[in-house]
């Protein structure tokens, strides 16, 4: 099997992402019920946020569900618009995190276009950022990573040297250190 | 106990009922059949008003909230009818008043099919309700309603929206009629959790004032806080001034009163808010209306923010110290920490600003809308429930009928919605039937909602209906003779109806009213008619502007008391 590279259509743009110091990380604990994602995005829409990562999973409990959003936007009005969010009848929560000792963890996966000839460079690559071989074929690799945000963006820049084709990030997701709740 | 007689839309009315709901206002439709029938199959108290659009519904629930406190149902088909309670909905919500609106949907299984009479109505309230439901089993009816109801009438107050798919309507129903709600995320009893540091902190802010201003705004008036409110002006000796849907909290005739500020707010008011040295805001959201340049806004001020949503705590104006609860009990708490100020010299001086720039009118040179509605308030003694709609007429009933209770100025400040004061006029006399209810409205705003006359005369209802009819709209024009060189553009009201005769065709009782020295004649006769509905169609001056203004965006001191001399650029501040 080849793959001719012209066409492969991908809607990933520029391969490098620049985490500025205005993003911020959401944690928001929601009752699981229909429509809240779209009430909390609405929030935010409403307000000119951009919201650049969403993870949602299902709670502890079933019936709340956890979701941690990345954002940008205008710095001055993030507590309010977070307090607007708090408002929200389904919302039990929502904090940001993105000053407090917490982890934050992405996970990734990238597909590279990679013959014979450069495999060897492409693994090294690979080893240094402790990336998992998903799939591997006579022309093309799949690797994942999971680690922070400027981890992956670091492996992304090093890989650009070979034809990226396509990349998958899931978003950050969030949990406070010690015994406080996220 | 589980109860199997009854279909979904019957433990619907039953459940509203248990909860509290005492009036319903709708039109009929498919979706909704079964819950009409189960109004002729189910004993219920609550009474149904039958209106002629579904906006015309929301306003009268919103009319009666407002003029009563408690909430009221409607009932609506979906799509379009649905779709024709969204400026309604809007309108409660921008001014937290509580309903709750309950849409009737297709079948479950042909949602999101483009089916008859569809509307994702659920996605399209979201922004303006405060919560909204799609219910997906017949037994959940219960948790629902007592949810919504909750909902609806604790915390910052506001509409809930309840959209039920027919098939779940007449389904059967088996579950408990008395189910308990699931709200974890919602604690309404934390506005009662007060903070009592940051109370001390607010009234050892205060002693040192020397020109306080307290703002009194809608939300002393919802948490019913009027006396504490009175006993904290008298005590400190502290002039008050109140925002448009504040009016009647604090006595507008009491000698510290300085009526509405803001952008057609008295001139004595803002005045007197650009030289305090202390704002404090009890139940006021800083509207773009009353802060003007938000950035001078107060700014020789220490600014105290007491209000029920945390949300709008900073959202306009970044406050010194602030409280976040229910306005009554705040003010109960912070009444015993406060004394006299040494203020003396203030309330003087404010007393002279009432003098040199009182609100006034001219009585000749045609029939003025000042004067109608000043006559109307000497005649009824400033003791009517006014509803009102949008615009000039709305600002200067506002400036002449002075409110000395809370629950009598019924009017659409947040979203401004013409169209509202005659149908919440319906409401707000349904609620209090022995009453003077009158609906102070433009011949613009009217046309919009005048149909509900057939609502009003099936009812009974002897509400005023005050067109002040200047044959455009003139707050509109009032802004293009000033900002946009006098060219008119889209506010002539060419064509206007003749509302007697249509009032009469409706059924109802009108008058016209031409001359000055008519005046007090016939709004006498009005106000003895009492059986019906009865509309006086004012022929007012065209072209009269609303002063004192402050352009849009603009700081308050740079208020215009008169018309301006020169030529005014356009405001770039809000709308």
């Amino acid at each position: 099997m080849t793959i001719d590279n012209k066409e492969i259509v991908t809607t990933d743009k520029s391969p490098t992402i620049v985490h500025s110091s205005s993003q911020h990380t959401l944690s928001v604990y929601v009752s699981n019920t229909p429509g809240v994602l779209a009430r909390i995005a609405q929030t935010f829409a409403r307000r000119n946020y951009n919201i650049e990562s969403l993870v949602v999973s299902p709670g502890m409990h079933g019936r709340f569900s956890r979701m941690t959003i990345g954002l940008s936007g205008d710095e001055g009005n993030l507590d309010q618009i977070i307090m607007q969010v708090n408002k929200l009848i389904d919302v039990v929560r929502c904090v940001d995190h993105s000053f407090e000792t917490s982890v934050v963890k992405e996970f990734a996966m990238i597909k590279i276009l990679c013959g014979i000839d450069k495999r060897s460079e492409a693994l090294q690559i690979a080893e240094h950022f402790g990336c998992k071989t998903l799939d591997l074929t006579q022309t093309s690799m799949i690797f994942s990573i999971a680690g922070n945000s400027k981890k992956i963006d670091a492996l992304v820049e090093m890989i650009s040297n070979f034809k990226v084709v396509e990349m998958v990030r899931t978003g950050k997701v969030v949990m406070v250190r010690g015994e406080v709740r996220t | 106990m589980a109860t199997q007689e009854l279909d979904g839309a019957q433990a619907l009315l039953k459940c509203l009922e248990s909860v509290g709901i005492e009036i319903m206002f709708g039109y009929s439709g498919g979706a909704v059949l079964p819950i009409f029938d189960a109004l002729e199959t189910v004993k219920t108290k609550i009474k149904f008003v039958m209106v002629r659009h579904e906006q015309g519904a929301v306003h009268m629930a919103d009319g009666y909230a407002r003029a009563t406190g408690k909430p009221a149902c409607v009932l609506v088909t979906s799509g379009p009818g649905a779709g024709n309670t969204i400026t309604g909905i809007m309108t409660a919500d921008m001014d937290s008043i509580p309903m709750i609106v309950i849409t009737g949907q297709q079948v479950t299984w042909m949602l999101g099919k483009d089916a008859f009479q569809e509307a994702d109505i659920f996605g399209i309230s979201m922004p303006v309700v405060k919560h909204s439901y799609l219910v997906k089993a017949t037994n959940d009816i219960p948790r629902i309603v007592k949810e919504a109801y909750h909902i609806a009438t604790t915390g910052r107050q506001g509409p809930v929206l309840i959209d039920i798919p027919k098939d779940l309507s007449q389904g059967p129903f088996d579950g408990e009629l008395d189910q308990e709600m699931n709200l974890p995320g919602y604690k309404p009893e934390l506005a009662y959790d007060l903070n009592i540091d940051e109370i001390k902190a607010i009234a050892k802010a205060i002693k040192t004032s020397k020109k306080p201003l307290i703002l009194a705004g809608q939300g002393a008036m919802l948490a019913k806080a009027d006396a504490e409110l009175k006993y904290l002006a008298e005590t400190l000796n502290s002039p008050v001034t109140n925002t448009l849907l504040g009016k009647g909290v604090f006595p507008e005739s009491h000698e510290l009163a300085l009526g509405m500020l803001g952008m057609h707010g008295t001139a004595y008011a803002n005045k007197a808010i650009v030289e305090a040295d202390l704002i404090l805001s009890v139940g006021s959201r800083f509207d773009d209306r009353i802060i003007g340049q938000a950035d001078k806004f107060g700014r020789h001020a220490t600014i105290i923010h007491i209000d029920i949503d945390p949300a709008e705590i900073g959202k306009m104006i970044m406050p010194h110290y602030q409280c976040v609860g229910d306005a009554k009990a705040i003010l109960t708490e912070l009444n015993k920490h406060i004394e006299r100020l040494d203020s003396d010299e203030w309330v003087e001086k404010v007393q002279g600003l009432k003098k040199k720039f009182p609100l006034s009118y001219k009585i000749h040179g045609g029939l003025k809308m000042q004067h109608v509605l000043d006559e109307f308030y000497q005649l009824t003694e400033g003791k009517a429930i006014m509803t009102t709609d949008v615009g000039q007429h709305q600002m200067w009933a506002a400036q002449f009928y002075k409110c000395d209770k809370s629950f009598q100025w019924l009017t659409s400040g947040g979203a401004g919605t013409m169209g509202f004061g005659f149908p919440a006029a319906i409401g707000a006399q349904l609620g209090r039937p022995d009453d003077l209810v009158v609906a102070v409205v433009g011949d613009g705003g009217f046309q919009m909602t005048l149909f509900e006359l057939a609502t009003a005369v099936i009812e009974k209802l002897p509400i005023i209906i005050l067109v002040l009819n200047n044959h455009y709209l003139g707050m509109v024009r009032q802004w293009q003779e000033l900002f946009f060189d006098e060219r008119e553009s889209g506010v002539d009201l060419a064509g206007n109806p003749d509302f007697v005769k249509l009032a009469e065709a409706y059924g109802a009782t009108g008058y016209n009213l031409k001359r000055p020295a008519d005046v007090r004649k016939v709004l006498e006769k009005a106000i003895a008619h009492r059986g019906g509905p009865v509309l006086i169609n004012a022929e007012v001056t065209k072209h009269e502007n609303v002063f004192p203004m402050i352009p849009a965006g603009a700081a308050l001191e740079d208020m215009l008391i008169e018309p301006p001399k020169e030529k005014m650029a356009k405001p770039t501040g809000s709308t």
